[in-house]
């Protein structure tokens, strides 16, 4: 399944999870609870030394899941060990994509990828500018490119991003890093408006973290919704409490299921749109 | 020189989205500003670096270093500037600057703590808040320096992810930028980061070498036939290199941090140096395609040095492209041979240096000293060494470092121990 087909069927509710945290069998256990709770698509992080765009919640995780030995290679395998069915979007920097294999270049991960069944990806600090290489690779291998709008992007740097652009935009919905937030930014609103021209769906994330949230997200015109780090929140508390797998995976689950709710009930809310009626 | 924020195929801009706004401004403001001097700005800089920053620094005779290596040796005195370093050079540059855009505040990471009180600084001097992202094992290296950011007014903010030291301070200081990019100008410390920044900061520190050629062709009535410098991310290598770039007869050496050893534990992740130009590879880090310590997945490593303003992962991409071009050296000095070299400076020619610099006297010693075979001299007769900065930093963690190491030329203590 495309990533666009997930779309298809409401408003997508697409989780984030860093793999491998906290420990590879633990974490493949929640990514599979986050299907169970109604994923459409779920972005998993492969862990990046230098996260720079990630808040301490996500850098937190990725500490603990390249101290638990991930790396590549680790990461295609889990990908291969994962028993989910909903597509899945590689979320990483650019020196690993870059760096994997022996000519540099983003070919051989992006290989790689495809033959693991990856279906996109999502690279935070490879701006439109510097992403021909990678927007290539995809193409011969099929793969899609999100890109990340911020509040403040427009312009010519929308265009160009847009032009690269497939799967879905990544609407970021606030300004800062990733982080879970008791409120969302009204910031979303303005960035749906301006991308509103554009026929490929849009997924706001940074911020979201209850099933109220996600639906006002959708309420306002999102066809998506993306949830990471109060996702990541319940890991790292079970983790540090001790708890078994089994019940952060419940936990996880409940909360995707929330989530999930949440943005089908803002899509029954919304008002008709306009080129559609 | 390139504008285009490219180096061969190093350099460029790869940050997140919500950084690129700023990115695009400051690299409007830099064109503007630096680039074209509107109004004024370049003018008001150099008189602040007059003034407040005690510039011009001499270009000195060292007459015992002459002869101990059998040829002229000049010292571009950078530790003289204003707060001991030439980080002021950029620091000053970049604060004015982000009062000539309009910002309302300061943000920079700090390694050796040079920079955070060169920021702090001119902070303090151009009415600016500031706040400095430091690694905890920095603070713990250099407290002197953090007493001294505070002294002026700045937030120390402590890094205690990884190892805590300069890699993971800029990270954080590039999250605290993204967060609030409308009203905060981040002064990032080398010629490292995004574009337009490795250009700008070259701008500022090149006063350097616009100064020592000068003054090279007052004293000697011609060009050095090379400059030493040490190359922690390369900012004052490339202020000492920049005006003699094409003045294919003086030979340039950048003088990185051969660490412990040269060997690379990729199991570990740790490079037990800082030497990215001599062991490094090409990638992605903090915003540019350079030359950096990562391992075989592309994951980065972290670096040793015995000096914290030269534990960094990674290298200016002018520089990298400047070594691969063949037209800078690139050579290494140990951690034990800087030590003895900061003490011989200080004993024959009265001057502390920071343990940066102290790299960049270890490799004369190394080629052109009683012990050197002669091999490897391509210095020539006259000879600049960029002394980047002043040792009182380092004083801590010179005398732990000494002891530790049993350094055959330091002053001996003991004598003092137990009796005072
Ligand atoms: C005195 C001194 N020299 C050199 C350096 C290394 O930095 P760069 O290579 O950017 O000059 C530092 C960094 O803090 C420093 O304090």
């Amino acid at each position: 399944m495309s990533l666009e087909d997930a779309f298809a069927d409401g408003p997508a509710f697409i989780p984030y999870l860093a793999a491998g945290d906290p420990d590879y069998e633990s974490s493949l256990e929640y990514v599979e609870a986050l299907e169970r709770g109604g994923a459409d698509i779920i972005e998993l992080g492969l862990p990046f030394s230098e996260p720079i765009a990630e808040g301490p919640t996500i850098q937190n995780a990725v500490v603990r899941s390249l101290e638990g030995g991930m790396t590549p290679t680790r990461f295609f395998e889990f990908v291969e060990d994962l028993d989910v069915s909903v597509p899945l979007v590689c979320m990483t920097y650019y020196n690993l994509i870059y760096r994997y294999g022996d000519d540099h270049g983003p070919r051989p991960f992006v290989e790689k990828a495809a033959s693991v069944g990856i279906e996109g990806f999502v690279v935070p600090d490879l701006p439109a500018e510097e992403s021909g290489p990678l927007r290539e690779a995809c193409d011969e291998f099929g793969l899609d490119l999100v890109f990340i709008v911020a509040p403040t992007t427009r312009g010519e740097r929308l265009e160009r991003m847009m032009e690269q652009v497939s799967g879905y935009v990544y609407v970021q919905a606030r300004l800062g890093t990733t982080g879970a937030q008791t409120d969302v930014s009204d910031q979303t609103g303005a960035s749906l408006d301006r991308l509103a021209g554009y026929d490929v769906p849009k997924a706001v994330g940074f911020g979201i973290s209850s099933g109220e949230h996600a639906q006002r997200i959708v309420r306002s015109g999102a066809d998506g919704i993306i949830v990471g780090s109060a996702l990541v929140d319940i890991v790292a508390q079970g983790h540090e409490a001790g708890d078994d797998s089994e019940t952060v995976a419940d936990r996880l689950e409940t909360l995707a299921r929330e989530l999930k709710d949440g943005a089908v009930a803002g899509a029954s809310q919304r008002p008709p749109h306009p080129e559609r009626t | 020189m390139s504008t285009d924020g490219k180096f061969g195929d190093y350099g460029g801009q790869y940050v997140p989205e919500a950084l690129m706004p700023a990115i695009e401004e400051l690299e409007d403001a830099y064109e503007r500003y630096v680039l074209g001097n509107e109004d004024g700005f370049m003018d008001e800089f150099r008189t602040r670096l007059r003034e407040f920053g005690g510039r011009p620094t001499p270009l000195q005779r060292a007459d015992r270093l002459s002869d101990r290596y059998d040829r002229e040796v000049y010292l571009k005195r950078e530790d003289l500037v204003h707060g001991g370093a030439h980080k002021l050079n950029n620091a000053l540059g970049q604060v004015l600057l982000a009062k000539y855009m309009g910002k309302d505040r300061i943000i920079a990471e700090t390694g050796a703590g040079q920079h955070g009180t060169a920021t702090a600084m001119a902070c303090a001097h151009l009415d600016m808040p500031c706040e400095i992202y430091m690694g905890k094992r920095d603070i713990n290296r250099q407290r002197p320096n953090v007493f001294r950011m505070k002294l002026n007014g700045a937030e120390v903010n402590p890094v205690t992810v990884g190892r805590g030291t300069l890699k993971e301070a800029i990270s954080e200081t590039m999250r605290d930028w993204a967060t609030n990019v409308e009203d905060t100008h981040y002064v990032i410390g080398s010629v490292v980061g995004p574009h337009p920044f490795p250009s700008m900061v070259r701008d500022f520190q090149s006063v350097i070498s616009e100064e020592a050629r000068t003054q090279a062709r007052e004293k000697m009535g011609r060009l050095p036939d090379s400059v030493l410098a040490c190359a922690g991310g390369g900012s004052n290598t490339m202020g000492a290199f920049a005006e003699f770039v094409d003045d294919d007869e003086t030979a340039l050496y950048a003088v990185e941090a051969g660490g412990s050893t040269l060997d690379v534990d990729e199991d570990a992740g740790v490079a037990p140096n800082s030497a990215s130009l001599t062991t490094g590879s090409e990638g992605i880090l903090h915003g540019a395609r350079t030359t950096i310590l990562q391992d075989h997945d592309g994951q980065i490593m972290e670096s040793h040095s015995i000096s914290s303003g030269l534990d960094y992962a990674g290298v200016g991409p002018e520089l990298a492209y400047l070594v691969d071009t063949g037209r800078v050296t690139a050579v290494n000095v140990g951690d034990d041979d800087a030590l003895t070299a900061f003490h011989r400076l200080s004993q024959m020619e009265g001057i502390i240096p920071a343990l940066e610099t102290a790299h960049a006297f270890g490799y004369l010693e190394r080629v052109a000293g009683p012990d050197a075979t002669g091999e490897h001299d391509g210095l020539g007769e006259f000879v600049v060494v960029n002394v980047s900065g002043r040792g009182d930093k380092d004083l801590e963690s010179a005398i732990e470092e000494t002891y530790e190491r049993d350094i055959d030329i330091a002053p001996n203590m003991d004598e003092f121990t137990g009796g005072l």
